[in-house]
């Protein structure tokens, strides 16, 4: 084994927490069952992973093998990463295709190798026809960088790709570029959505988060359920606005829905918009420029937290349309431009 | 345009009612909570209300003391009291109203500056206090201090009116707004 793929190996064995250490592993499916019981899990991680790199070089891993663990690792830890999104196109007369696995991750590969001779891709099947792709960039003359790798989730059959890019950005348009290819679209773009959470991100992508699997309680109408829950209360205290919060209550739900929102970090919204004032006189009026100016609301659940607002008696009920589109537009990043 | 009276009706026998406005309800539920809690010789009873016009309903007893919470962190808050308090009868800046501003205690939270709440307290001639609602035994001892206030106010406490607590917590104030 090269010592570059060992030290890739070593590391990447270092990355893992020592909980999930066995369950990874047999992931990975690399070492028989019976070979992973002769190892010593209960010593420290570093020495650990001495045997373990030990053990790949009389087995002869690859740095294919190499890479599969990565990917295994990612996905578990897919909240690590910040993933964008991607939409492709077909022209409107074309022919539909038939889609072939195979077919694109060959076609994938072969792109990417064509323009960069130096490239590791990898690619492992995920749950729902998904496939996870790896690409450690390298270029004409040197070595690939399998620190720096760019990870992408395809769904086959939709125009969708998320990506979490690598920090080496002249990597996008080609990544965008063996994509088209291999998948038989004719134009990429990257969508106006960003997030950690790879879940929610399809959540919203493919539009399933409105989808409520327990049964509710929604026939009860929305008093009797408050007053369930006032029963302990002190008769001595009264809600002077009970009118008011149902109205709220109720179109908090009306615009949010009854079930969970997916789970977004930020909202970024940029406003390019000329000064306007009812004196119609002074400098800013008169300056032909639009103003600039990057508005962004931060969160760890930033749709759960605005959800709240109203009911919290932080804002007013109905709230901005500007924060309330947000799952049903895809987006998280909004140019505001005067008409 | 309704406004709340505060001698429309008949005082209840040994009864005494406080209104809490102000938007966030879980620090006026809470609030309301510890002052129930005292113990008391009046029988208390507390209304919260976002904002006014209260709704019309005529089983509701006479207020003796209206508390506007402001919650520092909150424009929408500090908005909301400035529109309510055009729906409040003269009367009641005789010493049976006061403001209550929260949320001091995190300077870097704060949107609406102390200036702010001490200016309209002083237009509005009525005492101001100043208290950290979300820590408990602040809000315990600020509930102490709003029961024997609204007792006063409800007339329970011999010798003491709500016009003379009015002038005593004047003269132990902080120098006038002019001074400032």
């Amino acid at each position: 084994m090269e010592e570059t793929v060992a030290e890739f190996l070593r590391r990447t064995i270092l990355k893992i927490p020592m909980y999930e250490m066995m369950t990874i592993l047999k992931a990975w499916d690399f070492f028989p069952e019976e070979q992973l019981q002769t190892v010593n899990f209960r010593q420290r991680k570093e020495q650990l992973a001495v045997d373990l790199v030990l053990l790949c070089e009389k087995k002869s891993a690859s740095l294919n093998d190499v890479a599969l663990l990565d990917i295994i690792y990612t996905q578990a830890h897919r909240n690590h990463k910040v993933w964008d999104v991607f939409q492709m196109s077909e022209e409107p007369d074309d022919d539909v295709n038939l889609f072939d696995m195979e077919q694109f991750k060959s076609s994938f590969k072969k792109t990417l190798q064509r323009a960069l001779r130096n490239v590791t891709v990898s690619f492992r099947n995920a749950e729902e026809n998904a496939v996870w792709i790896r690409v450690a960039w390298g270029t004409q003359c040197s070595k690939p960088n399998q620190y720096k790798p760019t990870y992408v989730v395809y769904y086959p059959q939709t125009p969708y790709a998320f990506a979490s890019l690598s920090t080496l950005k002249s990597t996008v348009p080609l990544l965008g570029q063996a994509l088209k290819i291999a998948s038989n679209h004719h134009q990429i773009m990257k969508m106006d959505l960003r997030s950690r959470h790879l879940d929610s991100l399809k959540a919203i992508v493919f539009k399933q988060y409105n989808q409520v699997f327990e049964n509710h309680n929604s026939t009860k109408p929305l008093q009797e359920r408050n007053l369930g829950q006032n029963r302990n209360v002190d008769p001595r205290l009264i809600h002077e606005n009970t009118v008011e919060k149902e109205r709220i209550q109720r179109i908090t739900e009306e615009t949010f829905g009854d079930y969970p929102q997916p789970q977004l970090e930020f909202a970024q919204y940029k406003l390019e918009t000329k000064f306007k004032s009812d004196i119609n006189r002074g400098i800013l009026a008169e300056r032909e420029e639009p103003l600039r100016c990057l508005v962004k609301f931060s969160s760890p659940h930033l749709l759960e937290a605005l959800k709240s607002l109203a009911p919290a008696g932080i804002a007013d009920a109905p709230l901005s349309p500007l924060l309330t589109c947000i799952p049903s537009k895809r987006k998280n990043y909004f140019k505001i431009r005067d008409k | 345009m309704s406004v709340l009276m505060p001698m429309d009706k008949l005082p209840g026998l040994n009864k005494a009612t406080i209104l809490l406005v102000g938007t966030e309800d879980a620090l006026l539920q809470q609030l309301a909570e510890a002052m129930l809690q005292e113990d008391c010789a009046s029988e208390l009873q507390v209304h919260l209300a976002k904002s006014l016009p209260l709704p019309s309903n005529g089983s509701r007893p006479r207020i003796d003391l209206i508390v506007f919470v402001i919650n520092l962190h909150s424009k929408y808050s500090f908005q909301n009291v400035e529109e309510s308090l055009c729906h409040v009868d003269s009367r009641f800046f005789l010493g049976k109203l006061c403001f209550l501003a929260t949320g001091a205690g995190q300077e870097s939270h704060c949107s609406v500056h102390q200036s702010m709440v001490v200016k309209l307290a002083h237009t509005y001639r009525s005492p101001l206090l100043f208290c950290d609602l979300e820590v408990e035994s602040f809000r315990a001892s600020m509930a102490q201090r709003l029961v024997r206030m609204l007792q006063i106010c409800a007339g329970h406490v011999p010798g003491v009116s709500a016009l003379n607590l009015l002038s005593l917590l004047r003269s132990s104030e902080s120098p006038s707004l002019e001074e400032l």
